[in-house]
């Protein structure tokens, strides 16, 4: 409890309260729908970010109603709805593959395994990078030693025979595929964090937070984490980007899992088939585009958030 | 009884250029309610004092001596000890109040922050609390939602000051907290801290570099050459008779207004203060010093009775040993 401090000897002021804070919980709910009109009315301006955002939420929408539109036995191979390599046609308006599956079916379908490995990978990565690089740049000396060391053995190795090595030892699996993004890629965050780490701590406000007798979770969470949080969540915007074309890369070469038919894996199934050589344009370009737009909108996304979210370049 | 009591304390940075002795030997006593001032140049071990007085050095600087606070053997403190003193024992005042402050935190949930840091009280009786210690700093308790950037340089001293206050500390340390500010808002500054210590009967070590502002604020002053105190006593007496000459010198750097014969002849002090790896022999004055004597550069000087509790580390003060007797 807090003592009243001790009693003014001579000359006693008024001290006038305000009215008595409401209820903390109230008045936080009330400050964050605050800052995310805040963040929106910034963010709106920016004709970069709105072109991205709605190209992204046509892909998040057509994601989820994805069983909506589409049933899962139409893109399983048996009893598949047309015959093998129809072009374009009223029934199949982009034709269908070997097996007689409607492109647009598959394309439709491909956007939920194609948005989800690359959120869930870039969740992974974002969470070891930050760790590590927070862990480094803030505790200095034998660990930062270790841990950049770590970083940069990842950072050098090329990523992609690692990722078949590792696709190879753990099988295919969507799982896998994630597991194998978020290992290689982590890295470049991790370097990022600890880049910004290192100036965030070296602030007044960090001392100043270290005299008032806060410990190092507390200095951390409150004072580094919330400095260096811009830089990690403009870094996860385009990571996706990153993750769903790495998901492309690995579906690719023939280390994806053939049962989710991701926009990868349809590129893949459509190349090892001919489509290139046979001119089945139908079945290689739609996905091909998908990738394209989806990747394109994260970047936009990405940048105009960096604009919005990082207060030190924030125009005032 | 004195709130802080600091003995031959002695602070070397260790650094890639090998060693820095930053305060090589300084004696300090605060009393309950009474300000000491502590005045030097840039460099001389301030700032410093005030780190280590809540041990705020790299752990490898080494500190020697003894710091008792409230009683408390700071460098003795085991590190959660140590986490529970600071603050609660001594809080500090830092000098830039712009960068001291976290620019993406709320000034209120920063106030909090040092309440609830320390368990004193849960986070809404904490922040009734924050709003009172604004408005006794003469800020509105409606700004405690405001960020940083929404503030003046003055209001966010203002806000420094608050969390100086906010878990009653036994001593407030203000390292230099007016010398960003203009002026107009260093006096506004400067009344209301002085009011507050007052009003609280705060003990506070107040450092600077401006002897003037100490006349108005502290009781005592301490002056600082090369990590050495070399004039103490009673605030308004050093600054109108200083005994060291380098307390001369500073007080003679400050033009009196109105005074006629310092427009024509405005006094400064020549040289740089001694890079601390290689400070003087003797006196570490001596070679700036205009009543350096042939004995000062082997003259091992310490503080010597200069009057009625004042003391200053100088030959020609009328405590010092007669030179018969140092050159034996």
């Amino acid at each position: 409890m807090i003592e009243t401090p001790p009693q003014p000897t001579e000359t006693p002021v008024e001290i006038e309260i305000e009215p008595a804070p409401r209820d903390p919980r109230k008045i936080r709910w009330t400050r964050r729908r605050r800052a995310v009109a805040g963040f929106w009315r910034v963010y709106r301006s920016s004709r970069m970010g709105m072109v991205g955002l709605i190209l992204l939420g046509f892909f998040i929408l057509m994601a989820l109603t994805a069983p909506l539109i589409v049933s899962p036995q139409d893109i399983g191979v048996i009893d598949p709805p047309g015959e093998p390599f129809q072009p374009p046609s009223l029934e199949f308006p982009l034709g269908t593959d070997d097996f007689g599956r409607s492109v647009l079916d598959l394309v439709i379908w491909g956007s939920r395994i194609s948005l989800l490995v690359g959120f869930a990978a870039t969740v992974m990565t974002m969470t070891v990078g930050a760790a590590v690089g927070i862990a480094g740049g803030y505790f200095g000396g034998r660990t930062d030693t270790v841990l950049n060391a770590f970083t940069n053995w990842f950072l050098v190795i090329p990523w992609i025979p690692l990722a078949i090595v590792l696709a190879s030892i753990l099988g295919q699996s969507l799982f896998n595929t994630i597991l194998v993004i978020g290992i290689t890629s982590w890295a470049g965050t991790a370097r990022l964090v600890r880049a910004d780490t290192l100036s965030v701590k070296e602030r007044p406000y960090v001392e100043r937070a270290r005299a008032l007798g806060a410990g190092n979770w507390h200095l951390v969470s409150r004072h580094i984490l919330p400095n260096v949080m811009p830089v990690i969540w403009a870094n996860t915007v385009l990571t996706v980007a990153l993750a769903i074309l790495a998901e492309t890369t690995l579906a690719l070469l023939g280390l994806g899992d053939v049962t989710k038919p991701s926009w990868g894996i349809t590129i893949y199934e459509a190349f090892s088939a001919g489509a290139l050589s046979a001119g089945l344009w139908w079945w290689l370009i739609p996905p091909g585009v998908c990738i394209c737009l989806v990747t394109l909108s994260f970047t936009m996304c990405g940048y105009a958030m960096d604009e919005v979210l990082n207060p030190r370049i924030q125009e005032r | 009884m004195s709130v802080l009591s600091i003995r031959d304390l002695r602070v070397t940075y260790r650094t890639k250029g090998g060693d820095v002795p930053a305060v090589r030997g300084v004696d300090l006593d605060i009393d309950r309610g009474h300000v000491l001032g502590l005045a030097g140049e840039s460099g001389c071990g301030k700032s410093t004092i005030a780190g280590a007085i809540l041990r705020l050095h790299p752990a490898k600087t080494a500190i020697e001596g003894q710091i008792e606070l409230d009683g408390k053997d700071i460098l003795a403190l085991k590190p959660g000890q140590l986490r529970a003193v600071r603050w609660t024992g001594a809080s500090i005042i830092f000098q830039g109040a712009l960068h001291a402050l976290n620019p993406v935190r709320r000034i209120g949930d920063q106030i909090v922050e040092a309440i609830t840091v320390h368990k004193l009280a849960g986070a809404k009786e904490a922040r009734v609390h924050t709003a009172e210690l604004l408005e006794q700093v003469g800020l509105p308790g409606r700004r405690i939602d405001d960020y940083p950037h929404e503030l003046s340089g003055g209001q966010k001293q203002r806000v420094m000051i608050a969390m100086a206050l906010a878990c009653n500390p036994s001593l407030v340390i203000a390292d230099e907290p007016t010398t960003a500010l203009d002026v107009m808002v260093q006096a506004q500054v400067l009344r209301l801290l002085k009011n507050l210590q007052h009003e609280l009967g705060l003990a506070m070590l107040f450092i600077t570099h401006d002897l003037s502002v100490l006349v108005e604020v502290a009781d005592r002053i301490a002056i600082m050459y090369a990590g050495l105190i070399v004039e103490e006593g009673p605030a308004e007496q050093v600054f109108r008779s200083p005994e060291h000459p380098y307390t001369q010198a500073l007080a003679g750097a400050f033009p009196a207004i109105g005074d006629t014969r310092f427009r024509h002849r405005p006094s400064g002090l020549g040289g740089d203060p001694p890079d601390p790896q290689q400070i003087p022999s003797g006196c570490p004055f001596h070679p700036r010093c205009a009543a350096a004597i042939d004995v000062c550069p082997s003259l091992d000087v310490e503080l010597w009775e200069a009057g009625p509790q004042r003391r200053a580390a100088c030959i020609h003060v009328a405590g010092a040993p007669t030179l018969t007797e140092t050159a034996t």
